[in-house]
Parts: C-alpha cells; sequence; structure tokens
C-alpha cells in the first residue's frame, strides 16, 4: 500500500484521459466536414493528371498522329499497338490501326511524353469503368472519339503546362 | 370490450407488448444511423445521408439488404445451435425491456424483482454469443466466443455489486421504486448518482464491457479475430446479432438513466416529470456510448481481465460495505427506504 500511487489511480478513476479526449473529439465534432460527395462534387484534378487517353486532332480536322510508333516503343506495359500505311485519299502516312489495351496501361504518360504532335495525351477523365473486360480494349475510333469528346480540356491543359515542357 | 379478464387482458398484454417492442426497435433504427453520423462526426465525415433526407432512412435500407441476403450455413456447424444463437441473443435483449418502467406506471410488468430480472437476462445474453460461436465450427468465432464468456461473466460480477448498493439504498428491487426513492425536493440532486457517484463510473465502464462495445469489443475485435463470432454469420442471422447487440447497448443506457439519474424524474424541481425525461437521458448516455466508441482505443486482453477482477471487484464489493454502513446509520442519501418507509 506504501508504494500505491494515489494520484494515477485518481486520475484512471475519474476518467481523466477519456474527458480530454473527449473534449478533443467535440472539438473535432463541430469542425466542416471533409467528405466530398462524389458522385454531385468531385476534386479537383491537377492539369497534370493521367486519366484516360485520347487520339487529338488539329483545329481543321486533321488527325495528328503520324504513325512514328514512339509511343509504342516507349511503353513499358506494352499496352498500344499500331500498324502503319499511306492513306487512301493523298498517301500520307497514317495509322490503319492504333490499339491501347486499357487494362494494361500502367498510365505512366510515357506515351504523351514522347509524342512529338501531341496527337496522344491522358485526359483529365477518370470515370470510364465498363461492365466487361473487352470494352476496355480501345481501339483508333474510340480514341479520336475521346479526343473529340475531352479537345476543350485536354487543350486547356496542355496551354497551362506548356511553361514547364 | 372488458380488458380486465380473459380474452380482452391477453389482447391488452399483446397490444402492450407489441407497443414497446415496435417502439424499440423503430427508436433503434434511428439510434442506429445516430450511432453512425457521430463516429463520422468525430472523424470528419459526412456519414450515411443518401437514403431519405439526411439520410434518415440508411438503417431501413440496411435491413432490407440484409434480408433479402442469402443465409449462409457452414457445412460443418451445428445447425440447430447456430440458428439458435442469434434468436436467443434478439429475443432475450428484448425481453429485458418487458420490466423497464417508462413512466409512473408505464411499465408492461410491474415486477417486484426487476432489477433482478433485467440482471438475470443480461447474464443469459452471453449464451447467444457462445452458442453463435461455438456452432459456429470454426477457429475465430470459437476463440471469440470464448472471449466473450468470461467478459461477460468478469464485468457481470461487478455490474451486480454496483446494484446491490443500489438496492440497499432504496430497499426494493422494483424499478419503478428505485425511480420513486429518487425523487425529491432538489431535482437532480436527490438522484443516486451523487450519493453513489463513483459506481456510476464504475457501472458506466462495466456496461461497456457487458455489451462488448469498444473498448472492450474484444470478442469481435476485427485486428486479431475478422469479426468474431459472427465471423460465419450472413443476412438475418447476422442481423438479428446486430440489433441484439444494440438494443442491449440501449438498455444499459437506459439501465444507468434508471438506476443513477432518476429515470423519468425531472432534473428540475420546477419541471414536470415525465418520459420525455428517460428518453433524453437515454440519448445521452447513448451519445457518450458512441463518443466512446469513436474516441477509445481497445483494450488488451490482460488489461480487461485486471480491471475486471483486481479493480472493479474490490471497488465495488468494498462500496457495497460502505453504503451498507451508511444506510445502517440513516445518512441521507443512502437510506432512502428509511424515508419512504417501505
Amino acid at each position: 500500500m506504501r508504494n500505491f500511487d494515489w494520484k494515477r489511480a485518481l486520475k484512471y478513476f475519474l476518467l481523466k484521459d477519456f474527458l480530454v479526449a473527449f473534449k478533443l473529439a467535440m472539438k473535432y465534432f463541430f469542425r466542416p466536414k471533409v467528405t466530398i460527395n462524389y458522385p454531385h462534387e468531385k476534386g479537383k484534378i491537377s492539369p497534370r493528371f493521367r486519366g484516360e487517353h485520347a487520339l487529338r486532332c488539329y483545329p481543321n480536322g486533321e488527325e495528328r498522329c503520324i504513325a512514328c510508333k514512339l509511343c509504342e516503343a516507349i511503353c513499358p506495359a506494352q499496352a498500344i499497338t499500331i500498324d502503319a500505311g499511306p492513306r487512301m485519299a493523298d498517301g500520307s502516312r497514317r495509322t490503319t490501326r492504333y490499339d491501347i489495351d486499357m487494362t494494361k496501361c500502367i498510365y505512366c504518360g510515357f506515351c504523351q511524353e514522347a509524342c512529338p504532335v501531341d496527337a496522344i495525351v491522358e485526359g483529365p477523365n477518370f470515370e470510364y469503368a465498363t461492365e466487361t473486360r473487352e470494352e476496355l480494349f480501345y481501339n483508333k475510333e474510340k480514341l479520336m472519339e475521346n479526343g473529340r469528346k475531352w479537345e476543350r480540356q485536354l487543350a486547356e491543359n496542355i496551354k497551362l503546362d506548356t511553361n514547364f515542357r | 370490450m372488458d380488458f380486465s379478464s380473459g380474452m380482452g387482458l391477453i389482447l391488452l398484454i399483446v397490444g402492450q407488448c407489441l407497443l414497446i417492442t415496435v417502439s424499440v426497435l423503430l427508436c433503434l433504427a434511428f439510434l442506429m444511423y445516430a450511432d453512425r453520423k457521430i463516429w463520422a462526426a468525430v472523424q470528419m465525415r459526412k456519414g450515411p445521408n443518401v437514403v431519405g433526407p439526411f439520410g434518415l432512412l440508411q438503417s431501413f435500407a440496411d435491413f432490407l439488404k440484409y434480408v433479402f441476403k442469402e443465409i449462409v450455413i457452414p457445412a460443418g456447424s451445428d445447425k440447430v445451435v447456430f440458428i439458435l444463437a442469434p434468436l436467443i441473443t434478439f429475443v432475450l435483449s428484448l425481453v429485458a425491456w418487458s420490466v423497464i418502467p417508462f413512466n409512473e406506471g408505464w411499465v408492461l410488468t410491474d415486477l417486484n424483482v426487476g432489477i433482478l430480472f433485467i440482471f438475470a437476462v443480461a447474464g443469459l445474453e452471453v449464451y447467444g454469443v457462445i452458442m453463435g460461436g461455438w456452432a459456429s465450427n470454426s477457429k475465430y468465432p470459437f476463440l471469440g466466443s470464448l472471449r466473450s464468456a468470461a467478459q461477460m461473466i468478469s464485468y457481470e460480477v461487478s455490474i451486480g455489486f454496483i446494484i446491490i448498493g443500489i438496492l440497499i439504498s432504496t430497499g426494493s428491487l422494483n424499478l419503478t421504486k428505485i425511480v420513486m426513492a429518487q425523487d425529491g425536493l432538489y431535482g437532480l440532486f436527490n438522484w443516486y448518482w451523487l450519493p453513489h457517484f463513483p459506481m456510476v463510473v464504475l457501472f458506466f465502464v462495466s456496461a461497456l464491457a457487458e455489451t462488448n462495445r469498444p473498448p472492450f469489443d474484444l470478442p469481435e475485435a476485427e485486428a486479431e479475430l475478422v469479426a468474431g463470432f459472427q465471423v460465419e454469420y450472413s443476412s438475418t442471422p447476422f442481423l438479428l446479432f446486430m440489433i441484439g447487440e444494440l438494443m442491449t447497448v440501449v438498455l444499459m443506457c437506459t439501465l444507468i438513466s434508471i438506476l443513477f439519474f432518476g429515470g423519468w424524474l425531472s432534473p428540475f424541481p420546477f419541471l414536470p416529470d415525465g418520459v420525455v425525461w428517460l428518453v433524453l437521458k437515454v440519448l445521452f448516455f447513448f451519445f457518450l456510448f458512441a463518443m466512446v466508441k469513436a474516441i477509445v482505443p481497445r483494450f488488451r486482453y490482460d488489461q480487461l481481465m485486471r480491471l475486471g477482477w483486481k479493480v472493479f471487484l474490490p471497488l465495488s464489493l468494498g462500496w457495497v460495505v460502505v453504503v451498507a454502513t451508511l444506510a445502517q446509520f440513516d445518512v441521507p442519501g443512502y437510506a432512502r427506504w428509511v424515508i419512504e418507509g417501505v
């Protein structure tokens, strides 16, 4: 009994730790919430965000890609497959096939860095979940459509990032 | 119709049972929601807010989800006991409400051993957990149920002694009389929390342990035992376990309010007594229970046992002696039965 620490015992008995924690918890209780109501609200995304891919066009509608295959060569996941050939109309070198396997892609962004004409880019879209695996095997048509759909934001993001390239 | 005998009386009793069951279950749905909102608020989250206005109907959505899921019964389990276990937990936690006085005369069974009845039912509740863990015939549930058994028994002992202190002061086992004994001129200073203050803390902590709530949720410790005795349960049986557990929590909140904080009595002498006060008190203690879950880390098993047997048991046992002595010498506040003349 001589070595009994009364002070400590009293502290535990009166639940001092609990009261202190309670005070702290009440402080946080009335803090503004940090949760974002996701489907209705979305977090801010950097202009460099690497999301879904897109193949861009020039303002006159001409496709940018010149089938240099640099993206295919640099892709560490080997997710890109390109076939090239002369175009029927004017004989210029174009891709006849441009596939990205989105299930292989690791979103490293090397393809857009390698591209000399800013044709292949990774856009701000991250909501493209699908019900089947097959839908994630993107072909040229799908990528071009993405380009048309997101062009305004893609151009804006590239403009914002120009100073750092 | 004659409600004093025969068919009429049975109908009346069934009606009262239904009224209590339905209202308690309805309250539970919203308390579950409140629980989740409180944890969310402490963690600066929003909590459920999609189903209904402010997410108020979340519990009903969860209820439907549980009910429509498939009941999986493990091949190696003892099927009868496996199904029986959640039923026992659920039914027993509901049965205890039959002796709770909500207001003067608002009690289904004005049992003269009411507190003993609740204590007995709470003691039986451990069987639901043990049976569930044992019948699953699997490692983690078994460990969980063993822990639960030892834990609930340890803390029931100290709860028993705490209650004895109250009984000595009141001179009755009837819950209504316990509340009435706390009535007086000074409102909340007449209640038992003041003379029995040390036991309020002990009872609160023991109630946490008794209901397997954090920081004593070792029987279902997610980190080690996944979900303890509930691992193998799914669908409606799981739901029954959850409802039973939460109902016991609310019951314990009610019990604290009745034993120490004057039940339906108004805290201020100039305000009328009423069921509102009991509800407010229960809500307050439920809020404390929820906050404890949000802020207190889980005990280690040996700490739990040490606290139960080496701290709470001697303290509550000593307090019984103290109260008995004080009551013998008619110290005000400790010998209400002298005043009541019961």
